[in-house]
Parts: structure tokens; C-alpha cells; sequence
């Protein structure tokens, strides 16, 4: 059952032989060897596999911060292989949010600020700024904790202040590159609910990396790489 | 986007005072030191310009050696006391001459004894000089002409060798001679850390007999009768003493004559040089200062290589990146060449007293300071920023 999907019109994105290789000659690594991946609006695809099958690199490729070697990436219908370091930035920047394993907040910045920084960067006046972060800080939980600076927060807090800086520019797509491993369990368990309200209730699209099974197991759709190529890739039977 | 990234810098050097302090130190110290110095150089020509002009505008003076360019002379044969006396005898428009010279001597009475300068010179010497007996009297006629042993003593000499006494009618040492002391100046105070009331005055032919041993007049001063042109004076004296010098047609003069304006132009010229030197030494203190920003920003640049892959991720574009750094740098320097024009202000003004010159403030070069500050932290945080915003913001993300 590979790349299964309702067809409707263009996709959100959709991945076609996309190859990727890391140095040249003798040295070169083979890190994805033809990857068709097909995502539609409002799903939640978690990717899973072991280190070195080329799931992250996959993220990263769909996250617009590295470029396939081969084959083609549509985005929205874009071809994002074409476009110039600045015009992915902005693509990035007015449709993607991302949430990293290491949460990577700004350190002495304070909470709200850390929400504020997408707004900045698309131009959003200060005031309304303000008013936008608030809200979308007190959506995953965090009302009250504006003012925390990273160090007076706890993990599972860091990394809801990460969710809120990812959603706050309203994002098409949410990247997620282990967004719970460095939480135990009860910590992980919320993120996941969390982010699965935020798809239901938000309709944001998610494309998530783990190898936790666990938490895969919240996504609708799980995909497992292996070798750079994908294994294998299914509708999730639980439903959330 | 360009007032949120002023913001931004300004925050990240709050996060750091006493690094971000240590950073600009020496754009500080530079800036500190161009600014002290200039002002300092400004206000000692203004000094030595309005004590000049204090001299009076008919006032001539009548060096030998030839003028080659500020501060400097070529050597040339002195003058004679002919020479004064042929031209207070021959031009009409010159109302008084006084030839002068100059030696140091130790002035000795009783236990007390003070190493002086001592001028050889005529009684229109203290006139001349805009000067004033306090007590006693000049000398006469005779005394000069016949050599007399007396002598006029400035302040500080008297001060020195007779305390509160009255110096009047003693008798002191110069040298191996024993003269009697017939009147005091009135003090003049200190200009340029110099003291104009360290002098004793005696009759030039004194000098040149017991003192100097030769018949040198250094120095002539002409004072010009008022209304008279000092242009046609000036004029006069150098055709007289061209001749007097035997000087063939097309030589150059070997003397001087030079109004006040002139004088004032060669000491000030002195005084410019002087302060550019100073200021241009001062100047490679700042550029040392921004190698001193260049290295931190390269090291904040490393240190915060994870935020800048979440800018990039997030959607910074590279010239954004480049932007924010360069602003942190500029900010940094700009911040540094503010404080320095405070300091050296202020050190300038606390100097002025001890230096006893007037405190000159030079927008212009505060100006200046700033803007080559600001340009510093442009030169030397260009490459830490360009590191910035070249940066993969993958690799980034995961530096540790």
C-alpha cells in the first residue's frame, strides 16, 4: 500500500523519486534513493525508522532547509528544488513551522518573545504581535508563562513554547523532528495529545520524524524509511 | 525590520554589560584619546592665539635665520646692537626698539639660590612687552649705555630667593657677578605650563659683556607708531637690514620680520602638527578597538550558531541574519565612540585648569569620532556577520 492517498487536485506536497546524496566520488553517501511521498492537507504522517534511513534527511528536504539531489518536490505545486536559498527561506517562513528535538528557544528570552520571533520576521507590528502570541501560548497551555525566560521552564513546557512558535505564523505544515525525545513519557504523551488537538481542531498539516512507535502511533498515517527508501506506509488504524 | 533588529542588538549587548563592556574598551580609549587631544590642541592655539593678539597689533618681531616652514628656522648670523639702533634711528614709523637676548644663569642670595632666564635687553623692553613695574624702577639711560650691574626681577624669582622680603635695593649673584636689584614686575601668571615670571631682566650691554661674552642680539622688537602701516614698517626694516646684512640681489633673507598675525600663525602651526600627531596615534587605538569587536563577534557568532540555524529555519533570510549581526557591531561600536566623546571631554575639561588653557569644544570632531567608530564596527563586523548569514542552517541546528 504505497503512497495511498485520496487524489484531490494538488497535493500539499508531493515527493517524486526524490534522491539525495551527501559528497562526491568514493566518499559519496546515498542518503535517500527514491522516495515517492504524496501529503494532503490536514493529514498527520509520522515517519519512522532507524538512525541512518534517511528520515531525517527526508524532514529536512520537506522542511525546505536542504535541497533533493534528484527527482522532484512539489510544494503546493511549487517546484522548491528550483528555487534560491532566500525564496525557500520565505516559503519556510509564510508556510512551515518546525519544532526540534532540542526545542532550540532562545536562551534569557522570555517566552513570549521566543512566540513572537516568525511575527517578526513576517512583519507583524508589534502590538499585534503581542496580542497573537498570548493567544497561541495560552492555546498549548501556557498562559501565564509568558514572562519564564527557557531555563525557568521544564522541558515538557520548552517544548510547547516551541509548538506555539511553529503555529503562531499560522503555518500550512508543521515539521517535527522528535519532538519528544528528550521528555519521558508523561511529558511525550501530552506533546502528542497536543499536537494531535492542534491537527484536529487547527487542521494544521504534520509531518512528524520518530522512532518511538509509541508516538507514532498518534499519527493517522505511518511511514517507516529504511535504507533511504520507504518501507513501508499506512493509514493508522486508531483513531484520535 | 531595521528599528526590531536596533532592538534586538541593543538587548544582546544588555545580556552581556561587562563583556559587551570589555569590547568596546578600546574604541573607548581611542575615541577617549583623539577627542582629548584635539581639544586640548584646539584650546592651546586659541590660547597662544589670543596671547598674541595681546601683544598688540603694531608689534614687530626681528628674528635671524631664515623661515622655512612652522616651528622651523635655519641658522643665520645674529644680529648686533647696530642693527636695533639703525632701525629705531632710520624708519621714521618705528616708535620703540628693543634688542633682546637670552641666557640662563643661577640667581644666588644668601642661602637661597634659583636657576632663571636671564634677557639682556633695554628699558623699552618691559613696555614693549606689555608688562609693568610693581615696585622699583627701569633702567636709565646711563646704566644701559655704561653697562651697569643692576637688574629687574619677575615673581617668581623674587619669590624663591626672598621670600616675603622686600627685593629692592639687594644685592644678588648672577653667575660670577654681584648685581643690585632696582625693580620688581608685576606677576603675569603661567601660560602653557610655562611661567612668564621666572625672568631677570638686565641692561643688554650688561649681558653681552659679563654674561653671554659675545655681542649677539637674538631678538629685536619693534613696536610701530600707531597709525602707521605695519606692512610698510615690516617693509622698511627688511630693505634696511638686507642692507646692513649685505645680502646680494636674489638672495634670500637670512632674518625675519613677522607681524603678530605671522607669529601667531608659525606657533599655532606648531601646535596643529603637534595635535594631528597625537590624534593620528590616538586614531590607531580605534582600529585596534574594532579588531577587538571583530573578535567577539566571531566568538558570539559561534556561541549562538544554534539560534541563527532557528532564525534560518524559522525563515530569516541571509541578508536578515547579516543585518542583525552587523546592527549588534555597529551598536556595539557606536555605543563604544559615544562613551569615549564623554570621557575624553571630560578629560579634557578636568585638564584645562592643570594646563591652564580654555576648554575648546569641536563639534566637528565629535562628529567625526562617532561616525568612524560607527564605521568600525561596520569594517570589522562585516566578516563575523557574512559568517552568520552564511551559515547551513541544518549544520547549525545541530551544533552543539
Amino acid at each position: 500500500m504505497v503512497a495511498s492517498s485520496q487524489t484531490s487536485g494538488t497535493p500539499l506536497i508531493e515527493l517524486r523519486d526524490v534522491t539525495k546524496v551527501y559528497g562526491e566520488g568514493q566518499a559519496a553517501m546515498q542518503a535517500l534513493a527514491g522516495i515517492d511521498l504524496r501529503i494532503e492537507q490536514g493529514d498527520f504522517v509520522a515517519i519512522m525508522g532507524h538512525s541512518g534511513s534517511g528520515k531525517s534527511t527526508c524532514l529536512n528536504i520537506l522542511g525546505c532547509l536542504d535541497s533533493p539531489t534528484g527527482g522532484s518536490y512539489c510544494f503546493q505545486g511549487v517546484e522548491v528544488g528550483q528555487l534560491t536559498r532566500d525564496q525557500r527561506a520565505r516559503l519556510r517562513r509564510y508556510y512551515l513551522g518546525f519544532v526540534f528535538q532540542g526545542y532550540n528557544l532562545l536562551k534569557r528570552t522570555s517566552a513570549i518573545e521566543n512566540v513572537e520571533l516568525p511575527l517578526i520576521y513576517r512583519g507583524v507590528p508589534a502590538r499585534e504581535r503581542h496580542q497573537i502570541a498570548r493567544r497561541t501560548l495560552a492555546a498549548v497551555g501556557l498562559e501565564g508563562w509568558e514572562s519564564h525566560s527557557p531555563s525557568e521552564l521544564s522541558g515538557g513546557q520548552q517544548q510547547r513554547v516551541a509548538i506555539a512558535r511553529a503555529i503562531v505564523a499560522d503555518p500550512s505544515v508543521l515539521m517535527a523532528d522528535e519532538p519528544t525525545g528528550n521528555l519521558d513519557t508523561a511529558r511525550s504523551e501530552e506533546i502528542m495529545d497536543l499536537l494531535c488537538r492542534l491537527n484536529r481542531e487547527g487542521g494544521i498539516t504534520i509531518v512528524m520524524v520518530t522512532h518511538e512507535a509509541d508516538m507514532a502511533e498518534y499519527a493517522k498515517r505511518i511511514v517507516h524509511f529504511r535504507d533511504g527508501r520507504i518501507e513501508s506506509d499506512e493509514q493508522n488504524g486508531r483513531t484520535n | 525590520m531595521l528599528w526590531n533588529t536596533l532592538l534586538l542588538a541593543l538587548r544582546e549587548i544588555r545580556r552581556n554589560v561587562m563583556r559587551s563592556f570589555l569590547t568596546v574598551l578600546g574604541i573607548v580609549i581611542g575615541v577617549a584619546s583623539v577627542i582629548t587631544m584635539v581639544t586640548l590642541g584646539n584650546g592651546a592655539t586659541q590660547h597662544v592665539t589670543t596671547q598674541i593678539a595681546s601683544m598688540g597689533s603694531n608689534l614687530l618681531i626681528v628674528t635671524p635665520g631664515r623661515r622655512m616652514g612652522p616651528g622651523q628656522q635655519g641658522m643665520a648670523a645674529a644680529f648686533k646692537s647696530e642693527d636695533a639702533q639703525a632701525i629705531a634711528r632710520e624708519i621714521g614709523s618705528v616708535s620703540a626698539v628693543a634688542p633682546a637676548s637670552t641666557g640662563a644663569a643661577t640667581a644666588i642670595f644668601g642661602n637661597e639660590n634659583w636657576s632663571t632666564s636671564i634677557t639682556g635687553t633695554t628699558s623699552e623692553f618691559v613696555a614693549l612687552r606689555n608688562m609693568s613695574l610693581e615696585s622699583g624702577r627701569n633702567f636709565t639711560t646711563s646704566e644701559a649705555h655704561a653697562g651697569a650691574a643692576v637688574c629687574i626681577l619677575g615673581q617668581t624669582v623674587r619669590e624663591k630667593l626672598f621670600g616675603s622680603q622686600d627685593p629692592i635695593g639687594q644685592r644678588i649673584r648672577l653667575g660670577s657677578l654681584s648685581f643690585q636689584v632696582i625693580g620688581l614686575l608685576e606677576g603675569k601668571g603661567q601660560s602653557m605650563g610655562q611661567d612668564q615670571d621666572d625672568l631677570v631682566i638686565v641692561p643688554l650691554r650688561t649681558f653681552q659683556r659679563r654674561i653671554s661674552g659675545n655681542q649677539d642680539v637674538r631678538l629685536i622688537q619693534v613696536s610701530v607708531r600707531d597709525g602707521a602701516s605695519t606692512e610698510k614698517a615690516q617693509q622698511d626694516i627688511r630693505l634696511l637690514l638686507r642692507d646692513r646684512r649685505r645680502l646680494a640681489v636674489g638672495e634670500e633673507d637670512n632674518f625675519q620680520v613677522m607681524d603678530t598675525k605671522e607669529i601667531s600663525t608659525m606657533l599655532t602651526g606648531t601646535t596643529q602638527v603637534l595635535t594631528g600627531l597625537l590624534g593620528a596615534v590616538a586614531a590607531v587605538s580605534l582600529v585596534v578597538g574594532g579588531i577587538g569587536i571583530m573578535n567577539i563577534m566571531l566568538v558570539s557568532v559561534t556561541e549562538r550558531t544554534r539560534e541563527i540555524g532557528t532564525r534560518l529555519a524559522i525563515g530569516a533570510l541571509e541578508r536578515e541574519v547579516l543585518l542583525q549581526f552587523l546592527v549588534e557591531a555597529v551598536a556595539l561600536s557606536s555605543l563604544g565612540g559615544l562613551f569615549g566623546i564623554l570621557l575624553g571631554l571630560g578629560a579634557s575639561f578636568g585638564l584645562k585648569s592643570v594646563l591652564r588653557i580654555p576648554f575648546v569644544f569641536d563639534p566637528g570632531i565629535a562628529v567625526i569620532a562617532f561616525l568612524f567608530s560607527a564605521a568600525v564596527g561596520v569594517v570589522f563586523g562585516y566578516f563575523p556577520a557574512l559568517k552568520a548569514a552564511r551559515l547551513d542552517p541544518i549544520e547549525a541546528l545541530r551544533h552543539e
